[in-house]
C-alpha cells in the first residue's frame, strides 16, 4: 500500500548536494573499512544485518561511523567505481563518514529532528538535500 | 563555523580546486565536532601511507588530489609505509605491491610533503614547540606531541591531517582547547618502571584503565624519550589516549606548579595489573622473528641492540629485524651500528615497521617484540602469535 503522505525531517547538512534513492536502513553502526566490500559495494559483515545487500545508489541511513579512519578512503573508492551511495543520512555524523562524503562529493545529513532509523523503511523513495539538511520521504514501501 | 573572508574565498574555490577541497573536509570535520574557527598549524604528520592499509582506494585519492595541483602549506611528514622504500626485495615484498607502494610515495611528494616515512616526525625535525597548534595523525605521534612536547593536536586521520597540511589550518576543537587538555582521572603507579618493554606495558594499562579520559599518571617512571614514545604508543592503542600527564615528567605537568585532577577518580596500578596485562599480550614459546622499533628506534636504542649482538650471531631459522626512520638508518650506519647488526644475521630497515607491513605471507609463526603495541597488532596483522618481553630477552631469544 502506498501512502500519499510526505515526512520531512529537519536537521543538519554536513556535505552539500542532493540526491534521491531508495532508502537502505541500518539499525547499526557501519565501519566502510572491513564492513563493505570496496569493489562491489555490497555489505559483507558477518554480523551485520544488512549483510549480502547493496548500497550503490542507496540512500544509506545508518546511526553513525565507526572503525578505522581508512573507511573515508573506501568511500571515495565506492565512488568512483559507481559503488556508492547517493546519500548519507546519520543521526549523529563522525569525522570519517564526513571526510568519505567531502572527498566523495555525496551529500550527507544528520541530527534529524526525528530519527532517520525509526522515520524511513528500507525500500522508501527519499530525496536528501545536503545544502539545507533536509530528509524528504517522497513514497512509502507498504 | 565562523570562517575570515580569505577563508571563504578558498572555500569558494577563488585559490583553484585543491585547495577548495582541502578547506571543504576541514570546514564538515569542524562542523561535525562544533569547532568555532580554524586555526594555523605549524606542521603535520600525515598516515594513511601503507598501502596494505590505504589500498588502490587511497592511492586512487592522493593521486586525484595531487593531480588537482594540492600542495602541502606547513611543513609536513609522513607516516610509516608497507615497506622499506629501498630493500623491500630484502623483506619479502612482491613486485606489484612495491609498484603501488612507490605511487603513493610518489604522490605525497608532488603534493610537498616530505616523505620521512616515520611514526617518530619529533626525533628528526618535526617537533613542535610547546603551546604550538599541529594536525598530526599515527595515534602514538598523537599521544607524544600532545603530552611529551605539550603540543595541540587531535587524534586526525589521513585525509584530515593533509587537508589541514594543505590548508595550513585545522578546526579549532578538541585538544586544541586548553579546558579539554586538564587530567580528568589519576592514576597511581606502584610498580618501577624502569625499562622501555615496562613503559611499554604501563602505558597499556593505563591507556585501558583511562577509558577515553586524560589521566594523571603518579610514580616512578623511566622518563627516557625510549620510555616516553613507547608509553605514548601503547596507552594510545589500548585507550585511543591522544593526551596524558606524567606527574614531574610531560610538558604540562612540569610547566604547572601543580597539576590537579578536575574529577575526584583515582585508580591504582600494581603489580597484579602489569602481570595480568603481560599474560593477555604475550604467548610463551620458541620465536622465528624478533621485531624492535615499534614506534621507531632512535640512535641510542640502535645502538644498544649493536653492543649486545656484536660478536654473536643469529639463529639461522630467525629473522632479527630493526625498524627506524631513514634519517635515524643513515646516523647508525656511519657510526657502524648497522654493519655490526647484520654481521650478527639482523637486518635494519627504514621507513616501515612489522605493524604495517605485509608481512603475513611470510609464514611468521612467533614473533618477539618489547612493544606492547606491537604485540597488540602482530596477532591480526602478520597473523602471529606475540611474545611481550624485555629488549635484552628478545635478544637472547634470537641468539637461541
Amino acid at each position: 500500500m502506498i501512502s500519499m503522505e510526505t515526512i520531512v525531517l529537519k536537521g543538519r547538512g554536513v556535505v552539500k548536494g542532493r540526491a534521491m534513492g531508495e532508502a537502505l536502513v541500518s539499525p547499526k553502526p557501519i565501519s566502510f573499512y572491513g564492513d563493505v566490500d570496496p569493489e562491489s559495494g555490497v555489505i559483507v559483515a558477518r554480523d551485520h544485518p544488512l549483510k549480502g545487500a547493496s548500497i550503490a545508489g542507496k540512500v544509506l541511513i545508518f546511526p553513525r561511523g565507526r572503525g578505522s579512519t581508512v573507511g573515508s578512503y573506501i568511500i571515495y573508492r565506492l565512488k568512483k567505481s559507481g559503488k556508492a551511495p547517493a546519500a548519507i543520512v546519520n543521526e549523529e555524523t563522525e569525522p570519517i563518514i564526513a571526510a568519505g562524503c567531502v572527498v566523495a562529493e555525496i551529500p550527507l545529513v544528520d541530527r534529524l529532528d526525528r530519527s532517520p532509523i525509526k522515520a524511513v523503511s528500507t525500500g522508501d523513495l527519499v530525496e536528501v538535500d545536503g545544502y539545507h539538511g533536509i530528509v524528504k520521504v517522497i513514497r512509502k514501501e507498504a | 563555523m565562523y570562517l575570515t573572508k580569505e577563508e571563504e574565498r578558498a572555500l569558494s574555490g577563488e585559490y583553484g580546486a585543491a585547495l577548495q577541497k582541502a578547506y571543504e573536509i576541514l570546514v564538515a570535520l569542524g562542523e561535525v565536532m562544533d569547532a568555532e574557527r580554524l586555526v594555523p598549524i605549524k606542521s603535520a604528520q600525515i598516515a594513511g601511507v601503507s598501502y596494505k592499509n590505504i589500498g588502490d582506494a587511497g592511492l586512487e585519492l592522493l593521486n586525484d588530489f595531487a593531480s588537482m595541483g594540492a600542495k602541502v602549506k606547513a611543513l609536513s611528514t609522513l607516516n610509516p609505509a608497507g615497506m622499506d622504500l629501498e630493500r623491500w626485495r630484502e623483506m619479502g615484498i612482491e613486485e606489484k605491491f612495491a609498484r603501488k607502494q612507490l605511487e603513493i610515495i610518489q604522490a605525497f611528494r608532488r603534493m610537498g610533503v616530505r616523505t620521512t616515512c616515520t611514526c617518530t616526525p619529533y626525533l628528526i625535525g618535526n617537533k613542535p614547540e610547546f603551546g604550538s597548534h599541529v594536525a598530526w595523525s599515527e595515534s602514538s605521534a598523537v599521544a607524544f606531541a600532545n603530552s611529551i612536547l605539550g603540543a595541540r593536536t587531535n587524534r586526525e586521520g589521513g585525509i584530515s591531517a593533509l587537508a589541514a597540511a594543505v590548508a595550513g589550518k585545522t578546526p579549532l576543537m578538541g585538544f586544541h582547547l586548553p579546558e579539554n587538555r586538564a587530567p580528568k582521572i589519576e592514576v597511581q603507579v606502584k610498580v618501577v618502571v624502569d625499562s622501555v618493554m615496562k613503559a611499554s606495558l604501563l602505558g597499556y594499562v593505563v591507556g585501558e584503565l583511562s577509558s577515553g579520559e586524560v589521566p594523571l599518571v603518579k610514580g616512578r617512571i623511566c622518563a627516557s624519550i625510549e620510555c616516553l614514545k613507547a608509553f605514548s604508543a601503547a596507552a594510545a592503542t589500548s585507550g585511543g589516549l591522544a593526551l596524558f600527564h606524567i606527574e614531574g615528567v610531560t610538558a604540562e605537568a612540569l610547566k604547572r606548579k601543580k597539576i590537579t585532577t578536575t574529577h575526584k577518580e583515582r585508580v591504582q596500578v600494581d603489580e597484579e595489573e602489569i602481570r595480568q596485562c603481560l599474560e593477555r599480550l604475550s604467548a610463551r614459546g620458541e620465536v622465528d622473528l624478533v621485531a624492535i622499533g615499534c614506534p621507531h628506534c632512535t640512535l641510542e636504542e640502535i645502538l644498544e641492540l649493536a653492543r649486545a649482538l656484536k660478536g654473536r650471531r643469529v639463529r639461522r631459522d630467525c629473522r632479527f629485524w630493526v625498524f627506524t626512520s631513514r634519517e635515524v638508518y643513515s646516523k647508525a650506519a656511519e657510526k657502524g651500528y648497522v654493519k655490526i647488526i647484520e654481521e650478527a644475521g639482523g637486518m635494519v630497515f627504514s621507513d616501515t615497521c612489522m605493524v604495517v607491513a605485509p608481512l603475513d605471507s611470510l609464514g611468521i609463526k612467533r614473533v618477539a617484540t618489547n612493544s606492547a603495541k606491537a604485540a597488540h597488532y602482530v596477532p591480526s596483522t602478520i597473523g602471529a602469535e606475540a611474545v611481550l618481553t624485555e629488549t635484552t630477552s628478545c635478544i637472547e631469544m634470537a641468539l637461541g
